[in-house]
Order: C-alpha cells, then structure tokens, then sequence
C-alpha cells in the first residue's frame, strides 16, 4: 500500500497549501516588504469556515460599557477605559474562545475569519481593536 | 576500548561494565522535558531511574487562587493539554456540574460525545505519525498526518478553531451542530473508514514497523494491573478498561462502548508496543462507530441550560459543594476534583489528574532489558504528556528532596486545618 501511494504522490499535487509564497523566498521579510509595496502577491491561504473564530471585531457605537467581557476573558485581554466607558483590546493576547462574544448584551463584538495577525510588535495598531 | 585497573584489554569483560546514559531533559529523542539515566551493559538496558518535574506549570494553583472565576478557569484547563484540549474541559465541566447541581440537556451531552470521538481520532492519528516517526519511517509519518487534516478541518467547521476548541461549558455546549454541518462530518467519517484498512495495512503488515515493535517495551497484563495503567497502554496488555465503558457518563451509556484490546483484531494480547498500534487504531475505527450513532439518534432541544452567561456565574457563585469529573482522554482516564464554596468565585479546591501520571509507572517495565536503540519508541508509547502531569519537584539549597508519604499527609492535613479556618 506505502509504495502505492507513494507512486501516485510523485504524479499528485502537495497537499499542503503553498503559503504565503509559492516558492520559498531567499528573505521572508523581504518577500513581505515587496507585497507591502504592491511588487508581489501573497498565495492565498485557505479560507477559513464560515463560524472560524478569528479577530474579534468591535462596534463602539453598540457597546455600553457593562464589563461582562472583562469578566469572562481568560487572558485579561480587554482593558476598560472609564472615562469613555469603552473597552480596548489586545489582540496579541487573545485565545480565540469567543468567550467575550457570547457574553456580550447588546453583541458589539462579534467573531471575524481574519487570521493573519502575526507581528514582531504585540502593541501594533493592527492588533489593538477599540 | 575500556581498561580494567590492571590494564588489561577486556574486550568481553567491558561488556560487563555497567554505563550510565542520561537522556534528557532536553534531548532529540524526547518531544517533552524528562530525565531517564538508563544504566546500559553493552547494548542492553539493565536499569533506568525517571525524574519528572522540569515543567510543572502550576495550572492548578493559577485556577485557585489567582482570583480567576470558573469560565476563566474553564478556558484555563483547556490548555492544560494541546492534544487533549477538550478532554480536560469535559472532566473539568462535570465536576464542576456535580458539585454545583447543573443539569446537562441530552443534545449538548451528545455534541460533547461527538467532539470528543473526534478529538480522539485526530490524537490517535498523531500518535500513530509519531510513533513511525520514531522507527525512523518518516514517509508514514507524512502520510499519517496528511490524512489527520481531514478531522481537523471538521474540528474547526463546527467549533471554529483546529485545537482548544472552547466547546464545553458548564451545563451545556457552546455551539449547535447545524443541518448544513450533517454532511461535511458524514463525508469525513466516510473518508476514514474507507482509509482505516490501508493504515492498519500500512503500519501492521510492514514487516519494518514489525521487526522494531514486535516483542519491544513488553507490558504485562499482571504489571500493568498492578501499576494502574490506563487508556491504550493498559488495553495494549489485554485489560478491558475503559472508563466509557466501566463508567458510562454523559451519553456513552447510549453507545455500549466496549474497551478494545488486540484480541479484537485476533491477536493475543502481548503489551509490546505493536499492540499499542493496533488498539490506537482499531479505536479510531470505534471512535468513528460512536459518531455514527450518535449523529443518527441526536436528540433535538436546548444545547445548555444556562443561556445566559451572568445568569450562570451568579448560580456558580453560590454554588456549594464538592463534585468529580472523568473522562477518557485518549490517553487515558483522567479525572478532575473540584471544591467550590459558596460566595467565592474560584474554587477552594482544583486537583487534576492527567493520563500520562497513571502511566508513567509502567515505563519501568517497559524499559528492561530493551535495546538502547528502542528508547525514542518506548518513550512515545505510552503516548506521553509530561507537561500535562508535571508535579512539583523540591529542590532546596541544590539538594533534591524527597517527601515520604507520612510528610505529605502531614503536610495535607495541616492544609486541610488552615483551609478550615
């Protein structure tokens, strides 16, 4: 059976999926510099399934400041800021349970399939939602 | 070559000599942090000395008394095991469950059954790659992974991520399986019995794989008994234990689970880690059947009884009393002990007890009189998850200490009498 299939894995395609560059680039940082700049194209991943628990989104206006979700957040990912009466969050902390958006009683947060949120820097604007 | 005092070449005699090789905790060999010192004579393992504690976490004690309320905490013990991230959670829920007096409506017990079977198959099948990554048969390892994607990618399509999978909560499941998910898992489960043959082709009629595993790390049933194996390695020797089946809780009373040793595949039970191959894999196939069923008798209605989240941590808070929780990981039985007090939002008491400390034992047999060759494969047998089951180790003024059992009941009690207070 091994050698069966490993016959026909010389004819077949990868399994794998070739992220984010379909061949590896000599610099990783330097491939990602080059998309910034519009020069490359990222191989695109997979797309995640219609109930992934991604990045949690924030809608500000909805939200009235109960704290429910600091309550219920294992990693002390949401921050509150009383004189506003609004939360911050910091994505680089985050598990991903959706703990927050199941609590939430107005749903001002909800669950986005965005994935992508590596960073060399944990307080960058990408991964701070408020 | 080695030279006795006198200065004579001892060509046989070295063989005599007896050498000592540390492995670990940091080695090529070990995916975990631990300690062996094998004593090797030439080839031969004559004896071996195990210490543990190179990465106890102190999981239990952030859960305690950090002030982390009991949905925190839930979440908590979810990662007490990346493998096992729903197991942990399961035990973890029905203690909690007991001691607080939740009811658990039967479709969430059922979406519990399902996410756990399936969690099996994706552990199993891990396990299976490691352990022919292990021989030294890295081409099995690729395909045996390449076919785990499939579980994983239903795993994220009903929960939302690929491990720690969030599911569980107390009195109920987080998310409903819904129609349109019906098939994707049917098709998965079509997928996996159409390929169990080919694996349990690939790994037990290769004379490879069967030439390294046969009659190597040999369990006794008798030994196995007596050092309270449990999961695989204990059914590997042929003791039918199960915590499904000796056990039942939550809808496993439905499926009459029955603890699958290798006499299921016509084998007779030897407790080498061949066995333990084949009841890893023919219980991939069991745990397929489980989800069969209870997908084809799922029952409609709530899937928790607490909807609302303060409404649930208001009851926890007063909740009051003591409640205990098992599963079986597919490592093995492990079990959660939770004591909650009334107006306190943590519990007074979390003590956890995964697999792989019931099985560590049973490493000393296994090891005797192996080849030094056979190490790596031994160790992964048992399918170990040394962080999982890290206790604390004394070390005071760099001397090791060790505490008897009459000092450590000396020490519970004193505990028991400040707790009191």
């Amino acid at each position: 059976m091994i050698l069966k299939t490993l016959i026909s894995q010389l004819l077949s395609r990868p399994a794998t999926n070739r992220f984010p560059a379909k061949y590896m680039p000599k610099s990783v940082t330097g491939f990602l510099a080059k998309v910034k700049e519009g020069k490359a194209g990222i191989h695109p991943p997979i797309p995640a399934p219609p109930k992934f628990r991604g990045k949690i989104a924030y809608d500000r206006e909805k939200c009235i400041g109960c704290q429910l979700c600091i309550r219920v957040c294992p990693a002390k990912v949401i921050e509150f800021k009383p004189e506003e009466k609004k939360i911050r969050m910091y994505v680089a902390r985050c598990t991903f349970c959706a703990q927050c958006v199941d609590v939430c009683p107005v749903n001002a947060l909800a669950i986005t399939p965005e994935f992508l949120l590596a960073s060399t820097d944990r307080l960058s604007p990408e991964l701070i939602v408020e | 070559m080695e030279r006795n005092p006198e200065g004579e070449n001892l060509e046989y005699g070295a063989l005599e000599e007896v050498f000592e090789v540390p492995i670990g905790p940091i080695h090529p060999a070990l995916k975990e942090p631990i300690r062996f010192t094998f004593q090797v004579r030439g080839e031969r393992i004559v004896d071996v000395q195990i210490r543990t504690g190179f990465a106890h976490r102190g999981i239990e004690f952030m859960g305690m008394r950090q002030g982390r309320n009991l949905i925190q905490i839930l979440y908590l013990s979810e990662r007490i095991c990346g493998i096992c991230s729903v197991s942990h959670p399961i035990a973890f829920t029905q203690a909690v469950e007991r001691a607080a007096g939740i009811e658990v409506p039967p479709r969430a017990q059922y979406i519990r059954v399902i996410i756990s079977e399936l969690e099996r198959i994706h552990s199993h099948l891990l396990w299976a790659g490691v352990a022919a990554h292990e021989l030294g048969f890295d081409t099995l390892l690729h395909l045996t992974w390449r076919v785990r994607e499939k579980v994983l990618d239903i795993l994220e399509e009903l929960t939302g991520n690929r491990i720690n999978y969030a599911i569980p909560i107390f009195g109920g499941v987080r998310r409903d399986i819904t129609p349109e998910q019906y098939p994707r898992v049917w098709e998965a489960i079509r997928y996996y019995r159409g390929l169990l043959e080919e694996l349990l082709d690939a790994f037990l009629r290769d004379p490879t794989v069967e030439a390294r595993t046969r009659g190597v790390g040999i369990l006794e049933p008798k030994e196995a008994e007596e050092l309270c194996a449990v999961g695989p390695t204990a059914r590997a020797s042929g003791l039918r234990k199960d915590v499904r089946q000796d056990r039942p809780y939550l809808a496993y009373s439905d499926f009459e689970v029955k603890a699958i040793t290798p006499a299921d595949y016509g084998l007779t039970p030897v407790g080498d880690v061949y066995d333990k191959i084949v009841v890893r894999l023919l219980e991939v196939g069991q745990s397929l059947d489980i989800i069969e069923k209870a997908l084809e008798n799922m029952p409609e209605g709530e899937i928790t009884s607490f909807p609302k989240i303060p409404a649930l941590l208001a009851h926890l808070k007063k909740a009051e009393g003591e409640g205990l929780g098992w599963h079986e990981a597919p490592r093995g039985e492990v079990i959660h002990y939770v004591r909650l007090v009334s107006g306190e939002e943590s519990p007074l008491i979390w003590k956890v007890k995964a697999p792989t400390y019931s099985n560590l034992l049973s490493w000393y047999p296994m090891f005797e009189d192996q080849e030094v060759a056979d190490i790596p494969i031994i160790a992964a047998c048992i399918d170990p998850c040394i962080c999982c089951m890290d206790r604390v180790y004394i070390v005071r003024n760099g001397k090791e200490e060790t505490w008897t059992k009459e000092e450590l009941l000396r020490l519970s009690w004193e505990k028991t009498r400040r707790m009191r207070r």
